[in-house]
């Protein structure tokens, strides 16, 4: 076969249809930008956009559900070119999407921003100037930002899938460009915001560097990108060669960077305290969710045989994660700040498990909940808390503005005993305390990673979440038992508009929920979780 | 010897024992979410809720003691929790012989104290809130020795914790109350550690927490994974009991309204670590070296603990020493093996009375001297509050452990099965005995005897009748509820795993160790008397002195007695509180300093420089090139 030769690959679009959705919106978003008139795009987007996702959600369940009934042997399961669509890929397509959509609907606040979205007015004006004014004055928005969105969740959902290094890095860059926009695009401390995105992007321009060079030195190894191919190659060659270790550390690296794991964590606090509160809601959960995902097939399938190199290094990163997360996050006077901190020593807690990797490929027994379950689990509580506090940092404000100086704070629970309730249930689910989906999450992450062998981790990561009970404690002592600031620097609680509170009321009974009855979410997750582990012929 | 009951599935009454932890839970947040609206009539519902569950708690244990010996354990499944295949953790209620006898503790003494409440309170502006909590912590409490699994009674165990938090630091506006709750707080946080580590040592192992799981699977666990559990349970145990090393949260805790401090950090609460020990005893058994740890950590703190009682001049500390010290003797008598279980619980239940009794009659005292607490300025108030007087006096002979009386049945057994088990154990738990009969002599003389010190314009007066029926309810039980257990507890308990060495009659058997237990009791008693009633305390009010050199000037009468006895005594009273200032609390306050000094260290990485930034991460992947070929390398 000559390189000039080229067969098209045979697609099973039925497989695709979920992904092809959110991509296709994404699209017609843009067609909408450029075809609809002003007045209506705000609205036709949000539309799109909701009703793309619970479309690709239906279109996950159906491919579950109807296709099982009518043919048995198939579980809407395959392959097809170098996507993968197995249990995990469904089961963290469902939460991404359902995660998407409550982040969406943050993006389409209005009323607690006096009409105008959580968006710059006009990014292309210089902050401050005359232009941007007279935009604000116009009342225009940026509608853009939800096929930015979209393409973001495409990307997304096809890392969740992909079997093969060359997909994964396409999927890592149709995610990140999107976000490295949405991250400039505040309306309030613009330049801040514009500073934190230009960061994102030269880190993460250099993070797709590493990555890339990565791949070009397990194809170097390999012989080829597909997963099954390095797979091969791992089990069968000698799984000691340095092109291997120096690449699979480097395609890590790619993926730890989004997960915001340490050393590589560095942006995450600048990008998330000057991001758009709604994109670093978005970005605080769903990226993550991507990462962990893809991180986790990777290890798991491509390089599962090499297992005892990668889980000492894993376990590495997960402690000085837990650590620097923790331990930074216990003096942060910046309540944005402080979640980003947070939502670094939870990526500690969640890679875990993953350096625990109880799989069915290493001893995972029947009705154990293994690792890939107990991520997506953990991963379901910390995104319901983390986008929860969030959308209420979105409603505390002062002279119209966002306020999230953690001092300005305080009292605020005593002034809005509802809101103060709900802020403190959230913390409390990231504490891990009990009765919260927090707990369960840390329950199941760290059995899991127990039963795998590393109880030592375990020690450890109990007692970074131990530690980590203050950095929540601390928010909620001062929000009610702190002395509030004098009258004219106290913020206030803005009423919330139908999509905020759609979004807390959907976190609140989710994280009550699943704290009181996780066992069927656990049970589903847990019977869905084994990889599809492709065969290579050579 | 040594038998587990099989739990039977509820049925019947037994069906509704979750209504025991459902009233006042649901009433706790009826008043915490309706709010203002309750304010008139709350604290009176919140009163029925612990009525209500001990009514039912004894409708049960009725039902239990009719029901065969052998057919005593009933597990209520709630609700399955989690359930993924193998992995299910069922939330269940079990009820046997051991835990219904601290529901009836809890709902007892818990109803009785929010009685007492009522007056305590009348005037507090947050009396909705105050009984809203207490009714939390019923609730919590009661979760935590119903569960029928280490996961349900984790969430007990923190719903204790919370409530304890929130009580402590009731009276928010005192920087003193806000703190101690912070420390009780961050010492419960260390203990919790333990008991996190075993649930997930047992999770690894067998799968689930179920107490009537993996009782009968203990001996499968290796010695080594069984100490470390043994470790960490007894860790577990230390946080929420005050055990040395971790006791320094209580005396501070002291701060909370003092019902708070009979009911939670003397009566319940602080029990719980006992009821752990005792309630895991199956792993214990499998551990020697647990065990004795299990013991020795007791017998150290029922002797440090009687030292702080006697270096304290505040009525609350003295109390509070006190209460470590008598747990002290439960947890020595749980490491002594099966044949102290039993004696543990009896004390804890003996405890239960006369100690609540003892600090609701200090709240009485306080009430009448405008809430001083400082003992030098009360004196010669027997006369002016004679029901709290007698009522406190009864409390006072009882832990001292004069004959007949309930301390005295449960300590001597204590002390007793100590002497059978190890010597220097019993020898250290009689000179406790000793001690304590000291210090409390010491307590009662300064408060009830002696000479008027008062501050001026306080005018001593008998407590309200809200007040005094609680005081004579408990005294009643401290006086009769050692003959009335001491024959029978034994034999109770000994289906969940507790033997009884055979006292059959309620007389206790005088043999010579109750008389040397008896003399040296006594000498403690004159030692008190000859100190502070032949050579008075002070004639007038004193000022306020720093503690060591008040009691100094009281003691400097008698150097002989004061080199010999006294001052070696409050050194050591004194070294331990130093301990405990110096070494303890700088230790834990230093885990903050470190933490808050390497946040500011790491944080100025994040400076703001995306070169900074470049570099760190350029730094990461060098490290993880190192790691990788470290671990290629091994």
């Amino acid at each position: 076969m000559s390189l000039l030769e080229f067969t098209a690959p045979s697609l099973d679009y039925g497989l695709l249809l979920p992904f092809l959705i959110v991509l296709g919106a994404a699209l017609v978003g843009i067609l909408i930008e450029a075809f609809v008139p002003r007045q209506a795009r705000f609205a036709s987007q949000v539309v799109l956009a909701l009703l793309a996702l619970i479309a690709a959600i239906g279109a996950v369940l159906w491919r579950w559900s109807v296709i099982n009934l009518v043919d048995p042997s198939t579980d809407g399961s395959g392959i097809t070119g170098s996507v993968i669509i197995d249990g995990p890929t469904k089961a963290f397509w469902l939460i991404l999407f359902g995660f998407g959509l409550i982040a969406l609907l943050l993006f389409a606040e209005r009323r607690s921003h006096g009409g105008a979205t959580a968006f710059t007015p006009m990014a292309a004006a210089v902050p401050g100037s005359d232009q941007e004014k007279a935009a604000a004055k116009a009342g225009l928005i940026h509608s853009e930002m939800f096929p930015l969105a979209m393409f973001s969740l495409a990307g997304m959902s096809l890392m969740l899938a992909a079997n093969d290094l060359l997909v994964l890095f396409i999927a890592l860059e149709i995610l990140s460009l999107p976000l490295y926009v949405m991250s400039g695009m505040a309306r309030q401390r613009r330049l801040a915001s514009q500073e934190a995105a230009l960061k994102y992007f030269l880190l993460g321009a250099a993070a797709s560097a590493i990555f890339l060079f990565g791949v070009a030195l397990l194809f170097g190894y390999a012989g080829g990108f597909a997963y099954d191919q390095l797979a091969w190659a791992v089990t069968d060659g000698s799984s000691g060669d340095p092109l291997l270790l120096a690449g699979m550390g480097m395609v890590a690296i790619g993926l730890l960077f989004k997960l915001g794991a340490v050393p590589f964590h560095s942006w995450v606090p600048d990008v998330y305290q000057g991001a758009p509160t709604p994109v670093t809601a978005f970005m605080s959960v769903c990226t993550k969710l991507a990462a962990a995902g893809g991180l986790l097939r990777l290890l798991y399938v491509s390089v599962g045989g090499m297992r005892w190199t990668w889980q000492p290094i894993i376990a590495g990163v997960a402690i000085l994660t837990i650590i620097v997360g923790v331990v930074i996050a216990i003096n942060q006077t910046d309540l944005k700040r402080l979640l980003a901190y947070s939502s670094i020593a939870h990526a500690g807690f969640l890679l875990v498990p993953v350096a625990g990797g109880l799989a069915l490929t290493s001893g995972l027994m029947a009705g154990q909940v293994g690792s890939v379950a107990a991520v997506a689990f953990y991963l379901i509580g910390y995104g319901l808390a983390t986008i929860g506090l969030f959308a209420i940092i979105m409603l505390v404000r002062r002279q119209g503005l966002e306020v999230t100086d953690l001092e300005a704070w305080a009292g605020i629970g005593r002034r809005h005993p509802l809101l103060g309730a709900l802020m403190t249930f959230f913390l409390l689910s990231l504490a891990g305390i009990p009765l919260t989906a927090g707990f369960v999450g840390k329950l199941a992450a760290f059995q899991a990673a127990w039963r795998g062998g590393y109880w030592w981790l375990v020690l450890v990561a109990i007692i970074g979440s131990i530690v980590a009970v203050f950095i929540y404690i601390r928010v909620i002592q001062v929000i009610y038992f702190k002395a509030a600031p004098d009258l004219r620097e106290q913020p206030h609680m803005v009423m919330p508009g139908v999509p905020v509170t759609i979004v807390l009321v959907l976190c609140a009974l989710g994280t009550l929920g699943l704290g009181l009855y996780p066992g069927p979410v656990l049970e589903w997750l847990q019977a869905i979780s084994d990889f599809i582990v492709p065969v290579h012929t050579p | 010897m040594l038998e587990t009951l099989t739990p039977t599935i509820a049925s019947g009454l037994f069906d509704y024992a979750w209504l025991l932890i459902a009233i006042p839970a649901l009433m706790a947040a009826l008043l915490l979410i309706i709010g203002r609206a309750t304010n008139r009539f709350g604290h009176w519902l919140a009163t029925c809720a612990p009525i209500a569950s001990f009514v039912l708690a004894l409708i049960l244990f009725v039902d239990l003691l009719g029901a065969d010996p052998s057919a005593r354990a009933v597990e209520l499944t709630v609700y399955t929790w989690a359930s993924a295949g193998a992995w299910q953790i069922d939330v269940g209620l079990l009820i046997d012989p051991l835990s219904i006898l601290f529901v009836l503790l809890i709902t007892g003494v818990g109803a009785i104290i929010h009685i007492y409440s009522l007056g305590y309170m009348a005037t507090d502006p947050n009396r909705r809130r105050f009984f809203a909590y207490l009714n939390l912590f019923i609730a919590a409490m009661l979760i935590l020795v119903l569960a029928d699994s280490y996961v349900v009674l984790f969430i007990g165990w923190e719903g204790v914790g919370l409530a304890s938090y929130l009580l402590i630091s009731f009276w928010q506006s005192r920087p003193s109350a806000a703190a101690a709750g912070k420390k009780a707080f961050l010492y419960n946080r260390v203990g919790d550690l333990g008991l996190l580590m075993a649930i997930f040592t047992l999770l690894a192992f067998f799968g689930s927490t179920k107490f009537a799981v993996v009782e009968p699977l203990a001996g499968e666990l290796s010695p080594a994974w069984a100490t470390f559990l043994g470790f960490m349970l007894l860790l577990a145990a230390c946080g929420k009991s005050a055990q040395v090393p971790l006791q320094g949260w209580l005396l501070d805790a002291m701060e909370g309204p003092t019902p708070v401090s009979a009911l939670i950090h003397a009566a319940t609460m602080v029990t719980a670590g006992v009821y752990l020990v005792v309630r895991s005893g199956a792993f214990f058994e499998q551990s020697t070296a647990a065990s004795l740890a299990v013991a020795i950590v007791g017998t150290v703190t029922l002797l440090v603990g009687a030292w702080i009682g006697c270096a304290q001049d505040d009525i609350k500390k003295v109390l509070a020493g006190s209460t470590m010290s008598q747990i002290g003797y439960m947890m020595l008598a749980a490491g002594i093996g099966p044949i102290g279980w039993a004696f543990a619980i009896f004390h804890l239940l003996t405890h239960g009375f006369f100690k609540a009794n003892m600090f609701l009659g200090a709240g009485s005292v306080m009430h009448a001297m405008s809430d001083d607490t400082d003992m030098r300025h009360f004196g010669a108030l027997r006369r002016a509050m004679p029901i709290t007087f007698v009522t406190f006096g009864i409390g006072y002979l009882a832990i001292i452990g004069f004959p007949f009386l309930s301390g005295f049945y449960s300590k001597d057994h204590i002390i007793e099965a100590a002497f059978e088990s190890n010597t220097a154990l019993g020898v250290l738990a009689l000179i406790g005995a000793g001690v304590t009969a000291f210090y409390m002599t010491r307590l009662i003389i300064m408060t009830f005897f002696g000479s008027k010190r008062w501050a001026k314009g306080v005018h001593p007066h008998e407590a309200p009748v809200a007040m005094w029926i609680p005081l004579v309810v408990l005294a009643l039980g401290s006086l009769i509820g050692g003959v009335a257990l001491n024959g029978w507890i034994g034999g109770w308990l000994s289906g969940v795993g507790a033997d009884s060495p055979g006292h059959a009659s309620w007389l206790p058997q005088f043999n010579w160790l109750t008389w040397v237990t008896l003399l040296v009791v006594a000498l403690g008693v004159l030692l008190g008397w000859w100190l502070y009633v032949k050579r008075p305390v002070s004639a007038k009010t004193p000022v306020p002195l720093p503690i060591g050199t008040a009691i100094g000037r009281q003691l400097t009468g008698d150097a002989v007695v004061s080199t010999v006895v006294s001052r070696p005594g409050l050194a050591l009273g004194r070294g331990v509180a130093l301990l405990d200032q110096r070494v303890i609390d700088p230790l834990t306050d230093a885990i903050g300093h470190v933490s808050t000094a390497l946040g500011s260290g790491l944080r100025r990485l994040e400076n703001g420089n995306v070169r900074t930034y470049g570099v760190t991460m350029a730094i990461g992947v060098v490290l993880m090139g190192l790691a990788l070929i470290l671990v290629w390398l091994v």
